[in-house]
């Protein structure tokens, strides 16, 4: 048992935190410190940033001109980057799609649209989730009807997030009614500039619009955007939702989320005192810090297996689970610490709703994220189906 | 021991609830909510023709209630709907200081306020007082026969389109003493009196308050010098008992949208609520739901005790509405999942109004350390 990184992680975290320091723009992380909405201009900077370093599709292998990063030093550098404010990956292209299109595409699909992600000339969101089919996504609906050499599909995704900044859209649907639900569902890339495609914003409880609804009327897609085989698409749908595992418990957010929460109960003043001097505020900080300091160990144990090739199974779910209760706890203090200066409307996805905060703490929009982040126990199977695998990996059952 | 309404309470609340089921739907509350105003006057006036303002005050106040369970059966009531009017600071708080220390001329106020045709804003709270009531440094001075008030209130509710707003100034001691405190009514259009307005996240409007050697007569003053404290005190409690209130009708309605979501939505072929990871959770929030019903019944009932009871009780209600009211939030978006953080969802309104009034009055912590005081005392 050695806890400490070896000299060779630690002199990566060295070259992560200098290349941070030289190349990551003010004010892309004044943005994101002060919970400001990102333009799709800001998250395209980045990305180029990061292309030219090499260090954006962390996670791909070199023969796709990936870095090829293990997990460990994809978790010092999701770590540090969380640090330094640095703006999310967007990661429909990056790390969902592109690891099926390694795995299942043909050399054809991996040549075209590979490249296209490194450069960022697509933009892919994610067409998973419907009106009727959420935990159980496998109940989806939409179909696709083999028409010469093009599939015409029609229905109704939702929860797309970024829809509206996207060009592509990677889709399940269903091609075949008469089996099993699990054995009809096909994977499809479809372009959104397609005619009959309409998507629509849905506004959120924080006022923001990061989802959509995306509606398909007829849609014509060429028969050549099939990933794989047809109907085999909850295999590679499974693939893709298990793949990208380091950083599920969002270590570095909460990390960086527990900064913001005593930074704000340092200045924020209660009975005449700084709020973090408050044994009862203090405990609660503690706690977290408590959850976040052993999470972060557990996160780490996960990885360093994964990084020894063992694939995690039951882990990654355990580690959303709790990864997600904790960061919820860390937005729940730090909407806390802003006491009444929490009340204001602002948000993160309101561009200019927080310019003119009267704050004098200067917490940022905490209240709009906490509502916001309600959506970390929902999305990407929730919490509850979490646990639901948990119990039937570890019980053998569990109804 | 009798826990039913009386006959005129009963009726109040049946009136209410069939006025607000007819004009304030979802979608209506949402145009509200993105108004300029924040609030709409047809709707105040509504609630003024209904009598909902007069039964916030006494008879001998000119209202025909003002007991604890008069203000808590409003609230409830507005709570279930997700209104916001801003019935809590022109009525129980700016209002409601007028009504206890006014003098016969300042009464009048309450006259017109009870017919609708009246707001008002308490501006108290200041930038480092966060919850402490007592925490007051915008001064009040002496000059000639005038006073001359200066200093600065935080997020001050209504203050925008408050005609009239009640001002707390320190004459004497220093910030955290409880004596030196006094009131002052200040039209909005006085000199020196800035008010920057902003829209509040789970609805309704407030603003900073500067105040730049704002000159009142004497006889703007409300109550006796330096003695306001005990007063802000004992209306703060009550419009914690009705902030309280409002927040388990917010409550009912989220556990009555859970319920039926539960039953109706399906997945893997069968109604959610026929899990038992969220049919026990459920459990939990309705047994939740009535511990709730009991401390805001404990508060209201306590209102016109002695003050070490009234404050105990009041100070247990909001901590226990913190505590059960985070669960209640939390868990309801939760079961419901994604539909429920959507704006045109009436959850997604109805849990932030729950949740953030754990931002008013003072939150879950600060009523903990005040019960423990108190029960010391």
């Amino acid at each position: 048992m050695d806890l400490s990184y070896t000299d060779e992680e630690r002199a990566f975290r060295e070259e992560v935190r200098q290349f941070l320091a030289e190349k990551l723009p003010k004010e892309l992380s004044e943005k994101v410190r002060r919970g400001q909405e990102l333009t799709k201009d800001d998250h395209e900077r980045w990305h180029a940033i990061l292309n030219e370093q090499g260090w954006q599709a962390t996670n791909w292998p070199k023969e796709f001109g990936g870095a090829a990063w293990n997990a460990v030093q994809r978790h010092i550098f999701e770590e540090e980057a969380a640090a330094h404010h640095a703006p999310r990956i967007v990661p429909f292209g990056l790390s969902m799609l592109a690891p099926v299109l390694q795995k299942f595409g043909s050399k054809e699909q991996q040549d075209y649209w590979l490249p296209r992600i490194l450069s960022g000339e697509d933009w892919w969101c994610q067409g998973y989730s419907e009106p009727g089919a959420g935990s159980d996504l496998a109940s989806l609906k939409t179909t696709a009807v083999k028409d010469g050499d093009h599939y015409i599909v029609n229905g109704q995704k939702t929860w797309t997030t970024l829809g509206q900044h996207a060009n592509m859209i990677f889709c399940l649907v269903r091609t075949n009614k008469d089996v099993k639900q699990q054995e009809g569902i096909s994977f499809l890339l479809i372009d959104m500039e397609t005619p009959g495609i309409t998507v629509r914003p849905i506004i959120l409880l924080d006022g923001g619009a990061e989802v959509n609804e995306v509606f398909f009327d007829n849609v014509k897609v060429p028969a050549e955007n099939l990933v794989g085989e047809e109907d085999k698409g909850w295999t590679y749908a499974k693939y893709l939702l298990t793949h990208e595992r380091t950083n599920i418990a969002g270590v570095g957010f909460s990390q960086a989320g527990l900064q913001a929460v005593k930074r704000i109960a340092k200045s924020e003043m209660a009975g005449g005192r700084p709020l973090i001097e408050n044994p009862h505020f203090a405990a609660r900080v503690a706690q977290a810090e408590i959850d976040l300091m052993a999470m972060a160990t557990t996160n780490l144990r996960i990885i360093s297996k994964a990084a020894a090739g063992q694939a995690p199974g039951v882990e990654s779910s355990m580690l959303k689970v709790k990864g997600t209760i904790i960061r919820q706890e860390i937005n729940d203090l730090a909407r806390r610490a802003a006491g009444v200066y929490a009340m204001p409307f602002a948000s993160e996805a309101v561009a200019g709703s927080n310019d003119a905060l009267p704050d004098p703490n200067d917490a940022g929009p905490v209240a709009a994220q906490y509502f916001n982040n309600r959506k970390l126990s929902i999305f990407g199977g929730s919490n509850e189906i979490q646990r639901q695998i948990i119990a039937k990996t570890m019980l053998g059952g569990g109804k | 021991m009798n826990f039913d309404l009386t006959e005129e309470r009963q009726m109040l609340q049946d009136s209410l609830r069939r006025f607000l089921r007819d004009k304030y739907d979802t979608e209506t509350r949402n145009r509200i909510l993105e108004s300029e105003t924040g609030y709409s006057t047809e709707i105040w006036e509504g609630l003024a023709e209904l009598g909902v303002i007069g039964a916030l005050f006494t008879e001998e106040q000119g209202g025909f209630g003002g007991a604890g369970f008069d203000v808590t059966t409003v609230f409830e009531e507005l709570g279930r709907a997700g209104v916001v009017e801003p019935l809590l600071d022109s009525a129980v708080l700016a209002g409601g200081l007028i009504a206890d220390l006014g003098t016969e001329a300042q009464q009048e106020h309450i006259e017109q306020l009870i017919g609708g045709g009246l707001q008002l804003a308490f501006a108290h709270g200041e930038p480092g007082s966060r919850y402490d009531l007592n925490r007051v440094t915008t001064t009040a001075a002496q000059n000639g026969g005038d006073i001359v008030l200066n200093g600065r209130k935080a997020v001050v509710a209504n203050a925008e389109a408050a005609d009239m707003l009640v001002v707390s100034a320190r004459e004497s001691g220093e910030a955290g003493d409880e004596t030196g405190i006094s009131l002052f009514l200040v039209p909005s259009d006085t000199k020196g009196l800035t008010v920057t307005g902003y829209a509040l996240l789970a609805g309704g409007r407030a603003a900073e308050v500067t105040l730049d050697d704002v000159t009142l007569p004497d006889s703007a003053r409300l109550g006796a010098a330096g003695k306001a404290y005990d007063a802000i005190e004992a209306r703060t409690a009550v419009a914690t008992t009705a902030l309280c209130a409002e927040t388990l009708g917010a409550m009912e309605t989220a556990c009555a949208l859970t319920r039926e979501y539960l039953g109706t939505r399906k997945q893997f072929g069968r109604p959610i609520g026929s899990f038992q990871a969220l049919a026990h959770r459920m459990s939990d929030l309705l047994i939740d739901l009535e511990q709730a019903r009991s401390a805001v019944i404990n508060a209201a009932g306590h209102l016109a005790n002695d003050r070490v009871s009234r404050e105990r009780h009041v100070s247990a209600a909001k901590n226990l509405m913190g505590r059960v009211g985070r669960l209640v939030a939390e868990d309801t978006i939760q079961m419901h999942g994604g539909i429920a953080m959507t704006q045109e969802y009436e959850l997604a309104h109805i849990a932030k109004r729950i949740t953030m009034a754990d931002h008013r009055f003072g939150d879950t912590d600060h009523h903990l350390e005040r019960f423990i005081a108190l029960s010391a005392a």
